[in-house]
């Protein structure tokens, strides 16, 4: 049961027939992690502990600089030379006192990530690498746990969902990184904003079973023209981790 | 002859290939997936790959940042 706060605090879902009491209560008893505290990270982290999931989960091994602060809203100019993850873990307490932040100053690797990502329900992509992205898509692969891939360059942005196999993933696509390194450039500040915001979304439909999730679809986002365009995807049958099915 | 690139219509001489219609979009040549109506197309096959009426063809560039 919730108590009379807690009533207060989620009244808006509440109020939703696709939510009510029983689906808060999902919200709440649920764990998922997210990969990276920055541009992405900040707007999914907020959106999460504000719409009361239980345990939140933030790896990051970086401290916050001054040139983060553009769009990286978790992080305030005194947390500057902090690490992020407790600069976010102390926003999203003070944000949701009720929500368990669980912080892992440390970088995703292929030797940490099953340790990892095992306890958690959903898995929020939003690092600023390819190595990470590819082992995201492989630890999850291998775990079986449905993932939100999120990823900026510029003025754009693109998202998916994927249920590991049943849906195309990340590597059936893009299969290998990009030999050439990207210039760093951008993004536009509040564009990670859009894509984190709709990573957290998909995060929570798959928690409560509604709608339909960004799956076999890959949604891209031109801030300069404002369209959304949606590409179509299916399983790759030469996919190094789907072809195994 | 008439494609669909990223969503929008173009039109093309017949004969032109997959590599043809990419190099176009990606002079400089980056690294892109590339999806044939629906299906992703190697690069090694992207040559060979001739283009017809109504194909349509997305050309995904990597969005790395987060």
């Amino acid at each position: 049961m919730l108590n009379i706060k807690e009533r207060a605090r989620y009244a808006r879902h509440l109020s939703l027939p696709e939510i009510g009491e029983k689906g808060q209560k999902k919200i709440w008893k649920s764990r998922i992690l997210i990969v990276g505290a920055g541009g992405l990270g900040s707007p999914a982290a907020y959106y999460l502990a504000a719409s009361g999931v239980g345990t939140l989960g933030l790896i990051d091994a970086d401290i916050v600089e001054l040139s983060n602060l553009q769009r990286q809203i978790l992080h305030f100019t005194g947390d500057l030379g902090h690490l992020k993850t407790e600069s976010a873990a102390q926003k999203l307490t003070m944000l949701n006192p009720g929500a368990r932040i669980i912080s892992y100053p440390a970088r995703l690797t292929s030797g940490n990530a099953r340790k990892i990502l095992h306890d958690f329900d959903f898995i929020i992509d939003a690092t600023d690498s390819f190595s990470s992205k590819l082992v995201i898509a492989n630890a999850c692969h291998a775990l079986k746990k449905p993932y939100s891939h999120g990823g900026i360059l510029r003025f754009s942005g693109q998202t998916m969902t994927v249920i590991p196999g049943k849906t195309a993933c990340y590597r059936c696509i893009f299969e290998l990184p990009p030999g050439d390194s990207q210039i760093a450039r951008g993004p536009l500040g509040a564009v990670p904003g859009v894509i984190g915001s709709i990573q957290a979304i998909e995060a929570l439909k798959y928690l409560l079973r509604k709608g339909s999730l960004l799956t076999n679809r890959l949604l891209i986002f031109n801030a300069l023209e404002m369209r959304f365009r949606e590409v179509p995807l299916k399983i790759n049958p030469a996919c190094r981790l789907c072809a195994r099915h | 002859m008439n494609i669909l690139v990223n969503g929008e219509k173009r039109e093309n001489r017949k004969g032109k290939t997959l590599a043809g219609l990419v190099k176009n979009f990606n002079p400089s040549n980056k690294r892109v997936a590339v999806l044939l109506n629906d299906d992703l197309i190697p690069r090694d096959r992207q040559a060979a790959q001739l283009l017809k009426e109504g194909d349509r063809v997305e050309i995904l560039t990597f969005a790395g940042g987060g």
